[in-house]
């Protein structure tokens, strides 16, 4: 899964936070709304296949930037 | 033989010394010091006659034709060889030299046809200008002697022929082998009169080690080495300076014209990237531009197992554009989007993602790049703050040590390759890090100190190590970190590379490179005045891509190597326009220059220039689009100029992607595998068929020149316009110009680009603008683009593609010098003889195990998929991994490749993929044994 390979790479940061704001930083700057919005739901159904380091770095995403400011992804 | 319209001074520029003061036949002249005498009359418009002097080569003294008297000095001295001298008095025309001239010309002309009228050189050919030249009115010598008039000819090659007979030994050509090209495929045989011109072993150019890159043919003063499309048109009429359509060198060629058919493509001597040199691909592999295969009339067709129809552009468009528009009105905005091509102009490309943007109303829009140097933006920008090279190519030349990572320079990028070898062979070190034994490993008068062979996908890990023996053997550039970078990620980092499970002991196990060498690498290039990186998608394809471009950029900060001529991290690029099509904003989540879409300032300006409100939001990038259309949620796709079927990796999955949508518009000049799941065709323009730019790996933005009809009737720019026209999206341009101006106004880094800038100074690198209005060679001179550089984290992580007992073997995809990314453009050229099918290379240890001979039929399985390939039993690879081509779509070599991306980008893993390999007949076995049991 992608964003547990996003996620191995900030598990490197020195610091916790400093990963979990890498991990949300790149997903907000780099992944499309509905892929986002996917990810979010996957979370919040539970995650199972996530890392925790990339769990809690979705919930801080999704609480600081709601996924798309304008939706284009549905009809 | 060289172009007409290009001046030739004899022998090479010596720039940068001090100005010597001379006379030449009464005339004051100044020029460098360590300039020829024949080179400075050529200056001052005196032209001396010679044969064996040309200024792309060394001064050789053989032809004795440029013969001068110079004050104080005995005899008749060779002008091409006689540096000036201060206050040196020179004489070029006397009785004398006209007699010994003469005399000269007369013993060349014995031994030479006088079939001038029917010669292909005729109009062109520099032994006849030199027999007018010097007056030669009689030959005495003809009758009776020995000649070689009945040398026989050569015509092995498929665009040039050697004949003999018509030589005058003059060595040009072996020199340009040699000096130009650096390939020492041809010499001298016998000695005096006998002495005769040998492609390898005495044999035929086919049969020799030549390249093809025509270095000997434009070197040639006569037409003993002469192109065959010349030999077929006739000498051309008038010529026109363009930009090569290939790979990301980007050479300048003079496109010599027949009325609208090209006789020649001549490297043009002035070209920044390429200095009047050319490979296989660019001088001679055109012709697919004319083939009978190239589609001329749009097509439409409702769904994708009817045969196409052919209709009138306007029925095109305005099918493609009311299909969009259905599609948007039932599935939604998003379920649109394009791809730009790196094989397009600027301009092109620019207004692809213009149309996506502001007609469809989204940001899904990508580019081929996403496949190749997309971890290139990612890492280059995080590290430094620009998404591109430091350098220009001619930085090369005064680089000490040269390290060369995951790039098959003289194959994917051969007139550069050209370059390093000459710095190479003037003492520069070498280290290659690679996989395989590429040829650059080991070559005429080319030796790396260390070829560091890998196990694929084990990149950053070495990367780790080198940096490792760096800091804990102090040798890092402490003066320029602290200047420079970081401070704080800099101590960070140097920490994390310096842990005992960095070393490179602890990493032997994994990279399968002994320490001793990658110790001894390390120090080398720390240790280098000067060390340049140099690399190419051996560095990009794999899932640790970004990380791997973050771990060059930390070394090469940690050392000091940034910021000057001779050092630098140098992406090569493969297509041609790679760096524009990123530069033009195709990334999903970027504009033009590399600002992110959320930018509200940046967006801004383009909402007031575009007159739309931009999407904040970043798009899908081409593998989420696959995703999307099976998931539903992507139902239309504008390509082009690219063939996704046939070079995204899992091909399987992409052409199921592919065939969910319901309306698939291809912009292009083949049906290519792509076009097999495509609504609407419409015929694109080659890179010989419109105006624009291109930019290549060093930043260099060329222009591209219109020397003939687009079959079709219109530039790719034009039918984007339409499209975005029939969408309610006018864009009204008269000219690619017009688009460059709008690309200057909306891109800081482009803002001092125009046609008239271009035309000025020939070519441009960006950064062009106010601070630059001439462009910018190296980057990151005194700062950083973003300030401070940033030194980052490299931690390893393995791919998640493993080998297992049932897939024991790694297979790695590359190219080849003759053909070109997936084949479209050089299968249709007589390229196609030299690489006639895609062979899978295997160690003759892993060949023994499974009795698998060079030649035999292969089945190559990866877990999803398999392929039938031809075996070439190579020590060139190591065991356990095997590597192939993905030249030719019969292959289907990117069905076997996996959906492994890189972390960052998404760029796929194209370098890493788990297999078995059996002979065919062993596989027909095991079915039956399998079908007995």
């Amino acid at each position: 899964m992608m964003a547990n390979d996003i996620g191995a790479y900030f598990a490197g940061y020195p610091g916790h936070d400093q990963a979990v704001e890498g991990i949300a930083n790149h997903l907000r700057n780099f992944w499309e709304p509905r892929m986002r919005r996917e990810l979010v739901a996957y979370v919040a159904n539970g995650g199972g296949d996530l890392k925790p380091l990339v769990r809690e770095a979705v919930l801080t995403m999704a609480r600081k930037s709601p996924a798309g400011s304008e939706d284009v992804g549905d009809g | 033989m060289r172009s007409r319209a290009d001046s030739d001074f004899a022998t090479p520029l010596r720039p940068g010394a001090p100005t010597v003061a001379l006379e030449i036949d009464g005339r004051a002249v100044a020029v460098p010091e360590g300039t020829s005498v024949i080179r400075a009359a050529a200056q001052a418009g005196i032209h001396v006659p010679r044969l064996c002097a040309t200024d792309s080569l060394e001064p050789f003294g053989s032809c004795r034709l440029c013969l001068v008297e110079i004050d104080g000095q005995r005899g008749y001295p060779a002008s091409c060889t006689t540096p000036v001298r201060a206050g040196m008095k020179v004489r070029t025309e006397s009785p004398a030299l006209a007699r010994l001239r003469r005399g000269v010309m007369e013993l060349y002309i014995s031994d030479h046809p006088l079939d001038c009228l029917t010669c292909p050189a005729n109009g062109n050919c520099e032994l006849q200008d030199m027999a007018g030249a010097v007056g030669l009115r009689e030959v005495r010598y003809r009758d009776g002697g020995a000649s070689h008039l009945h040398a026989q000819k050569d015509q092995s090659n498929p665009y040039f022929t050697f004949d003999p007979s018509k030589c005058i030994v003059c060595s040009r050509c072996v020199r340009a082998c040699e000096e130009v090209q650096g390939t020492f495929a041809l010499t001298i045989d016998g000695r005096g009169f006998s002495s005769v011109i040998s492609p390898g072993q005495n044999g035929p150019f086919s049969a020799s080690e030549c390249v093809s890159c025509g270095a000997c043919v434009q070197a040639c003063p006569t037409a003993t080495l002469m192109e065959k499309s010349v030999i077929e048109l006739g000498q051309p009429e008038h010529s026109v300076v363009t930009t090569c359509g290939y790979c990301g060198v980007g050479c300048s060629f003079r496109a010599e014209m027949k009325g609208d058919l090209v006789a020649r493509m001549v490297p043009n001597p002035d070209g920044h990237a390429n200095h009047g040199h050319a490979c296989v691909k660019g001088r001679f592999a055109w012709g697919y531009t004319t083939h009978p295969d190239r589609i001329t009339r749009p097509m439409i067709r409702q769904s994708i197992d009817q045969p196409w129809r052919e209709v009138s552009w306007r029925d095109a468009i305005e099918y493609a554009a009311s299909e969009f528009k259905r599609i948007q009105q039932k599935y939604g905005r998003g379920a649109v989007g394009g791809i730009t091509s790196s094989r397009c102009t600027n301009e092109e490309t620019f207004l692809v993602q213009k149309l996506v943007r502001a007609a469809f109303g989204n940001n899904n829009v990508d580019t081929c790049a996403r496949v190749c140097h997309s971890p290139t933006g990612y890492g280059l920008k995080t590290a430094f703050g620009t998404s591109a090279t430091t350098q220009d190519f001619e930085s090369v030349m005064q680089a000490d040590v040269i390290m060369v990572i995951g790039a098959n320079v003289t194959e994917g990028h051969p007139v550069f390759a050209a370059r390093m070898k000459r710095r190479i062979r003037q003492g520069a070190k070498l280290i290659v890090v690679d996989p395989r034994v590429t040829e650059i490993v080991r070559l005429p008068h080319v030796d790396a100190s260390h070829h560091l062979q890998i196990r694929p996908g084990t990149n950053v890990a070495l990367i780790n190590a080198l940096a490792h023996v760096v800091v804990t053997e102090r040798l890092t550039d402490e003066a320029f970190a602290a200047a420079r970078c970081d401070p704080h990620e800099f101590a960070a980092w140097k920490k994390f590379v310096a842990e005992p499970r960095n070393s490179p002991e602890s990493m032997a196990p994994v990279t399968g490179v002994p320490a001793a060498s990658v110790r001894a690498a390390a120090r080398m290039y720390a240790a280098a005045p000067n060390g340049a990186i140099y690399y190419g998608l051996g560095v990009t394809e794999h899932s640790q891509g970004s990380t791997m471009v973050l771990g060059i950029a930390n070394l090469a900060m940690a050392t000091g190597n940034i910021g000057r001529p001779g050092v630098g991290v140098n992406p090569l690029r493969g297509q041609n326009n790679v760096q524009g099509s990123c530069d033009m904003g195709s990334f999903p989540h970027e504009l033009s220059g590399y600002r992110h879409i959320s930018d509200e300032g940046v967006r801004a300006s383009f909402d007031a220039a575009w007159g739309v409100r931009l999407d904040p939001e970043p798009g899908l990038r081409i593998p989420n689009m696959f995703d999307a259309a099976l998931d539903g949620s992507f139902k239309g796709l504008y390509v082009q100029g690219e063939d996704v079927a046939q070079s995204e990796p899992n091909g399987q999955h992409v052409a199921a992607g592919l065939r969910a949508m319901e309306c698939v518009v291809l912009q292009d000049l083949f049906l290519n595998e792509t076009a097999k799941y495509a609504h609407v065709f419409l015929p694109g323009s080659s890179f010989l068929e419109k105006n624009g730019t291109f930019t290549n790996s060093e930043r260099r933005i060329s222009m591209v020149r219109k020397v003939a009809a687009p079959p079709a009737g219109k530039e790719d720019w034009e039918i984007t316009c339409e499209l975005a026209a029939a969408l309610g999206y006018p864009m009204k341009y008269s000219h690619p110009s017009e688009i460059m101006d709008e690309i200057a106004r909306l891109t800081p880094t482009f803002s001092g680009v125009s046609y008239q800038t271009l035309e000025r100074l020939g070519s441009v690198q960006w950064p062009c603008n106010d601070s630059a209005p001439d462009g910018t060679s190296v980057m990151h001179v005194d700062r950083f683009v973003r300030g401070k550089g940033s030194f980052t984290i490299t931690e390893c992580v393995p791919t998640d593609e493993r080998t297992s007992s049932e897939y024991p073997l790694i297979l790695t995809t590359g190219r080849i010098l003759s053909q070109y990314n997936v084949g479209t453009q050089t299968r249709r050229t007589l390229n196609a003889a030299m690489h006639a099918e895609d062979r899978l290379e295997i160690h003759p240890s892993d060949a023994e195990l499974r009795g698998i001979r060079d030649g035999d039929w292969l089945r190559v399985r990866a877990r999803h998929a398999e392929t039938r390939l031809r075996a070439l039993v190579t020590e060139r690879v190591q065991p356990g991994v095997v590597y192939t081509t993905f030249h030719h779509p019969e292959s289907r070599t990117n069905d076997l490749t996996t959906e492994h991306s890189d972390w960052a980008t998404n760029c796929p893993e194209y370098k890493v993929t788990a297999v078995q390999v059996a002979p065919e007949a062993r596989s027909a076995q095991a079915r039956a044994a399998v079908a007995g049991a």
